[in-house]
């Protein structure tokens, strides 16, 4: 091989090895992960995005972008965080933060876990609640545009639920209509078990279709 | 202040009672019987596709549907979410909501996907004869509307019909399926997706 080939090879195998570095910077997610926590795994108020669904990730960008998801911290950050945002951009963020690890948040009451389990497998059909694991998938992964919920914080899972109650977010059907049925209690048992839920095992991060 | 609530409760409780018996309002009144059908086959009962598909129960032949819902009490349909479901329900409850989605009519959910449209046509309208497989439309009605007790196909999610299909004799009792279980197993899933392609464009 000639010297000038040799040199294209080096610039390749440097550029090649380089890309991820190069494409998280001209991604800018230091913008997400300033709330969102350095590897997305969620930090207070600001959900985890790790190994969420990337058509969800995306569909949720413009929807900030759109002004439809309108709860308060939405309106508060996300519509501005997202207001010039590009298409392309929405989506290689949708692809960059669906391919991290997605870890367990951890943060409910253990007591409260297997009310919670119930509820999510099976519903309360007595009280019209649904069974959760219907779109939501067995072990919560989520599928396409239907997002993960496993190992979300139990503090976004239930401020969600209780804000479809309080009338935000009513765009997202059918969630308002699920939401309706359930009790406190309820939802502070659903997001208790769901922050358990550990979602790294390799066929939870794949949600085949049954 | 109790016993005006109690009397006020009585009173609910009377008007409830005075609607033909069958209980409106309240969680346990057909109204949000009707609301919890929603939910999962969606706002117009045109089905949903999540990580299951609920199917299309719009249109839908009202004696198929009243049908369904009681074998999912008795155990002879083997589905676990509905049969769950269906505990919820009162036998009273099974014939109003049957008609009130049969009244509704929206668009399809999605048109065609999964398979050639115009191969399913040609198994719908004239079945396969070298497989023993029946055309569709003998029973199912040349618009694929059903009849009776035959459900109606069109409109339907194809990933609906394509799991109905391939989990006939798992999910349904022998006994209501003496015409659908043979040609369920004779069908390659090729030609389930090109019938579920067909029928989900028809309105």
């Amino acid at each position: 091989m000639n010297r000038f080939g040799s040199k294209i090879m080096a610039l390749a195998i440097l550029l090649g090895s380089a890309s991820p570095l190069l494409a998280e910077e001209e991604l800018q997610i230091r913008n997400c992960t300033f709330c969102h926590g350095v590897s997305g795994q969620g930090f207070m108020v600001s959900p985890r995005i790790a190994g969420q669904r990337p058509q969800y990730i995306e569909n949720q960008l413009n929807a900030f972008i759109g002004h439809i998801r309108d709860n308060p911290y939405s309106k508060k950050y996300m519509w501005n965080a997202a207001a010039n945002v590009s298409p392309e951009r929405v989506h290689a963020l949708a692809g960059y933060f669906s391919s991290l690890e997605p870890r367990p948040a951890n943060d409910g009451s253990q007591e409260l876990a297997a009310a919670g389990r119930q509820i999510f497998e099976e519903g309360i059909p007595t009280r019209n609640v649904v069974a959760c694991i219907v779109c939501h998938a067995p072990n919560a992964e989520g599928v396409r545009q239907i997002p993960r919920l496993g190992g979300l914080s139990y503090l976004y899972v239930k401020r969600q639920l209780n804000q479809w109650n309080e009338g935000y977010r009513q765009a997202a059907q059918p969630m308002p209509r699920v939401a309706k049925f359930l009790s406190p209690d309820e939802i502070e048992a659903l997001a208790s078990f769901l922050s358990f839920v550990d979602n790294r095992s390799p066929q939870a991060l794949q949600a085949p279709q049954p | 202040m109790r016993v005006v609530a109690f009397i006020l409760g009585l009173q609910a409780a009377a008007a409830a009672f005075a609607v033909g018996g069958t209980s409106y309002a309240g969680p346990a009144g057909i109204e949000a019987k009707f609301d919890y059908c929603q939910t999962c086959h969606g706002p117009s009962a045109q089905g949903f596709r999540g990580y299951y598909t609920m199917p299309r129960l719009a249109g839908q032949q009202p004696q198929y549907i009243m049908n369904q819902l009681h074998a999912f009490m008795a155990g002879r349909r083997h589905m676990p979410i509905m049969q769950r479901v269906v505990t919820g329900l009162t036998p009273d409850m099974i014939a109003p909501l049957a008609q009130r989605l049969n009244r509704l009519n929206p668009p399809p959910y999605v048109s065609g996907g999964l398979g050639s449209a115009s191969v399913g046509r040609s198994i719908f309208e004239s079945g396969i004869p070298e497989a023993n497989i029946p055309a569709c439309v003998v029973c199912h009605a040349p618009s694929a509307t059903g009849h009776n007790q035959i459900p109606r196909l069109a409109g339907q999610l194809p990933w609906y019909l394509a799991k109905t299909l391939a989990n006939w004799e798992r999910e349904r009792h022998t006994e209501t399926s003496a015409i659908m279980a043979p040609i369920a197993r004779n069908l390659s899933p090729a030609q389930v997706s090109a019938i579920a392609a067909y029928v989900s464009t028809l309105r």
